[in-house]
């Protein structure tokens, strides 16, 4: 799926958050959105599925503008995963990965099936689909988040700091079951994280914010370079 | 949910449907119940059926149901119809009252039944031979004597504050339900109080009447008084009961029901069967254990149709106003106003509009039990967790979805507890339904007030308290069923 924003800027109150932001996400690539936090790199996630309406600018999806009376529907073609995982508390695992299933009446051998599919993806346990979140681990919640993200098999996935919170041992395991799926399947998938190191690892292209203005992007090599310049400084 | 709408329509078109019966009212108090089951057995001798819709509370309620037609009949007094109903200062007679009854209300008055209980202030023997008083007139030089008075007599036109201001009393004033008025007496609590010249108490407990030397207090003749669209034969059979009590009768009728606890059928059968008024009949009074088991039964219809009828408008009300946050604030407004009404204040304002019976009393509970379950839908819902909604929007739920798969269900435990607390409300408040005539476990509560008799009381108090656990225990239930264990308080 193809993303892009033109000429986005959004202020919160009389602040601005985003300025002159125009960026082409690469079809199919993970592109890692980079910066300090209150650099705007959440809001700019967040206008991509219109959550947040910039006070000016475009938002382009599959060539088209967004449009925002239809938000829902183009939603469960954008996958979205959040720091923490975002579960909800008083549904199973298997009724929190398919909640999109059921809302669009899906049939329950395509649920089960498709629920199967994904925890094999993701290397869980089928044990763990009678579960409630809060029996998990924080690694596993994530991993569950990823599969009720990826149920309807967008062609877009937008990821907040979806790692931010894990152990570094446990963000390994999960950076490789996303580049796995990335390789089963390539999509659109658009990661913000403070992390250089995440960025490193996920990244095929980069963009880097600060104070709400484009500082740098590129592709991976760029990434390495902006990274060694970047910590050579400080 | 509509199987049980449905079945709460036939249940109180089924209790509203009562036209070929003669419904029969009381006011609470020992005389009222034995002359309204004197004018119920009379009536049934005569082959009409008979609904009895006691506990009427007092003269408001009572000619208000009269008035609007959800009664036939109920004994009442000439001197209150006179003062309290056409509002003369004095008393008229009998013709007089029935011109402008009939008139005004197209309501008749029987002749009288043959005794006059007028109001009358009574102190203690020992307090009379100490003070040497035995004069209304003779109060007033002793200021400091405690007037313990019923709320009914305080505030009437022959009550207490023109009686004071015609005899110059200057004593301060009490006011305590009549029935705890001889307890207080004789636990010396109180010197004076007022009395019905018939009451049964008065001998049993040395008490005596201080004379009315300038005769304030009208006449008060026990008469029947009825709707003009009564048949003819049953108007009859009402002018049976003409000259037939004498004061003394009445007296030993009831101190029966204080002292001898015999029920007031009993007792009003056992008179008119002595009289030769009616034939003997067949059936035994029914045992306290299918009385309470029926009243209890009534008590949960009364709970359960109000909570239900609650439960529909609350919770959709609550979801459909929550994210306007203006709105809830108004509508909680108003809800908690309703809840500020006391409830038997909000029991005696349903008369005028529903008349008396299940309707009102099932219309107030559930007035009662809105604020509850509105708030706690409202609060439920806005309390989720924010970040959940943001998701629920962000993976693309609509917002219906989002209401019925994630805050509803969150917000569950808190909706719950709201019902929860409804029900238990509406449990203890259904015992006032009995004022209205609803019926329930409140008829025990208030007629036993009425007779002073604490067993009576507590064979209402107690199933009311077992009751009120049980939804406890009930809701405990549900929630275990609803909530995810992890998610139960």
């Amino acid at each position: 799926m193809k993303v892009a924003v033109h000429d986005i800027m959004h202020r919160f109150k009389e602040k601005a958050v985003l300025s002159n932001i125009s960026y082409s996400f690469n079809e199919n690539k993970i592109t890692v959105i980079l910066g300090k936090s209150g650099s705007g790199k959440t809001t700019l996630l967040q206008i991509l599925n219109g959550m947040i309406k910039p006070d000016a600018g475009t938002v382009i999806v599959s060539n088209v503008r967004l449009n925002y009376d239809a938000l829902s529907a183009l939603r469960t073609k954008i996958g979205y995963v959040i720091q923490q995982a975002g579960l909800f508390p008083h549904l199973s695992v298997r009724d929190n990965i398919s909640i999109l299933g059921r809302v669009s009446k899906q049939g329950d051998e395509d649920i089960t099936t498709r629920i199967n599919q994904l925890m094999n993806l993701v290397q869980l346990p089928i044990s763990h689909l009678a579960k409630y979140p809060h029996e998990l681990s924080g690694g596993e919640q994530q991993r569950v988040g990823l599969c009720r993200a990826m149920f309807l098999d967008p062609p877009a996935l937008l990821m907040d700091e979806p790692f931010a919170s894990l152990d570094y041992e446990t963000k390994q395991d999960i950076y490789q079951s996303l580049l796995d799926i990335q390789k089963a399947g390539p999509r659109t998938i658009i990661v913000v994280t403070h992390d250089w190191d995440e960025a490193v690892k996920l990244s095929d292209h980069f963009i880097w914010l600060e104070d709400g203005k484009v500082k740098s992007h590129g592709d991976r090599t760029e990434l390495l370079i902006a990274k060694a310049l970047y910590f050579k400084q400080t | 949910m509509k199987v049980l709408v449905l079945l709460s329509f036939t249940f109180i078109s089924w209790l509203a449907n009562g036209q070929s019966t003669i419904r029969v009212g009381a006011k609470h108090f020992n005389e009222g119940y034995i002359l309204s089951e004197t004018i119920a057995l009379v009536l049934e001798d005569g082959g009409y059926t008979v609904e009895r819709k006691f506990n009427l509370g007092g003269t408001t309620v009572s000619f208000e149901a009269l008035r609007t037609g959800a009664i036939d009949v109920y004994p009442e007094y000439t001197g209150t119809i006179s003062k309290e109903i056409l509002k003369k200062d004095s008393a008229f007679s009998i013709e007089e009252i029935n011109n402008r009854v009939s008139r005004l209300y197209q309501l008749e008055i029987s002749k009288p039944y043959g005794f006059n209980n007028t109001y009358a202030l009574l102190i203690h023997k020992d307090l009379k031979e100490k003070l040497s008083i035995s004069k209304i007139s003779e109060l007033k030089k002793y200021p400091d004597l405690r007037l313990g008075l019923s709320y009914e007599f305080i505030d009437r036109k022959d009550g207490w504050n023109n009686l004071a201001a015609f005899y110059k009393l200057p004593q301060k004033t009490i006011a305590l339900e009549h029935g705890l008025a001889y307890q207080a007496i004789r636990e010396d609590k109180i010197d004076v109080t007022d009395a019905y010249s018939t009451d049964g108490e008065i001998e049993m407990f040395d008490l005596v009447l201080l004379e009315d030397d300038q005769h304030f207090f009208p006449d008060y003749q026990a008469v029947s008084f009825y709707s003009a669209g009564l048949p003819l034969p049953a108007k009859k059979l009402l002018h049976k009961l003409t000259n037939t009590i004498s004061e003394e009768e009445m007296q030993r009728l009831n101190a029966k029901a204080l002292f001898e606890k015999l029920s007031h059928l009993e007792i009003a059968r056992d008179f008119l069967i002595k009289k030769g008024l009616i034939k003997p009949s067949r059936n035994a009074a029914p045992s306290n254990w299918s009385l309470i088991a029926e009243k209890a039964w009534r008590h949960i219809t009364l709970t359960f149709l109000a909570l239900i009828a609650s439960i529909l408008v609350a919770v959709p009300l609550g979801v459909s106003i929550f994210k306007n946050q203006r709105l809830s604030k108004i509508i909680l407004y108003t809800t908690g106003i309703l809840q500020t009404i006391p409830s038997i204040a909000l029991l005696a304002l349903m008369i005028p509009v529903l008349g008396i019976g299940v309707m009102p009393a099932v219309v107030t509970l559930f007035l009662y039990a809105l604020l509850p379950i509105l708030r706690n839908t409202v609060i439920g819902l806005t309390t989720v967790d924010p970040v959940l909604k943001k998701v629920a929007m962000a993976i693309g739920l609509t917002a219906w979805n989002s209401l019925r798969l994630v805050e509803i269900p969150l917000a569950m435990p808190m909706i719950l507890a709201g019902i929860r607390t409804a029900a238990v409300i509406n449990v203890g408040t259904a015992t006032l339904a009995a004022f209205i005539g609803a019926g329930g476990l409140g008829e025990f509560i208030v007629t036993g007030l009425a007779l002073n008799n604490t067993n009576m009381i507590l064979m209402g108090a107690v199933p009311a308290a077992v009751l009120a656990i049980l939804t406890e225990l009930i809701f405990e239930f549900i929630e275990r069923l609803l909530i995810p264990k992890h998610l139960q308080k």
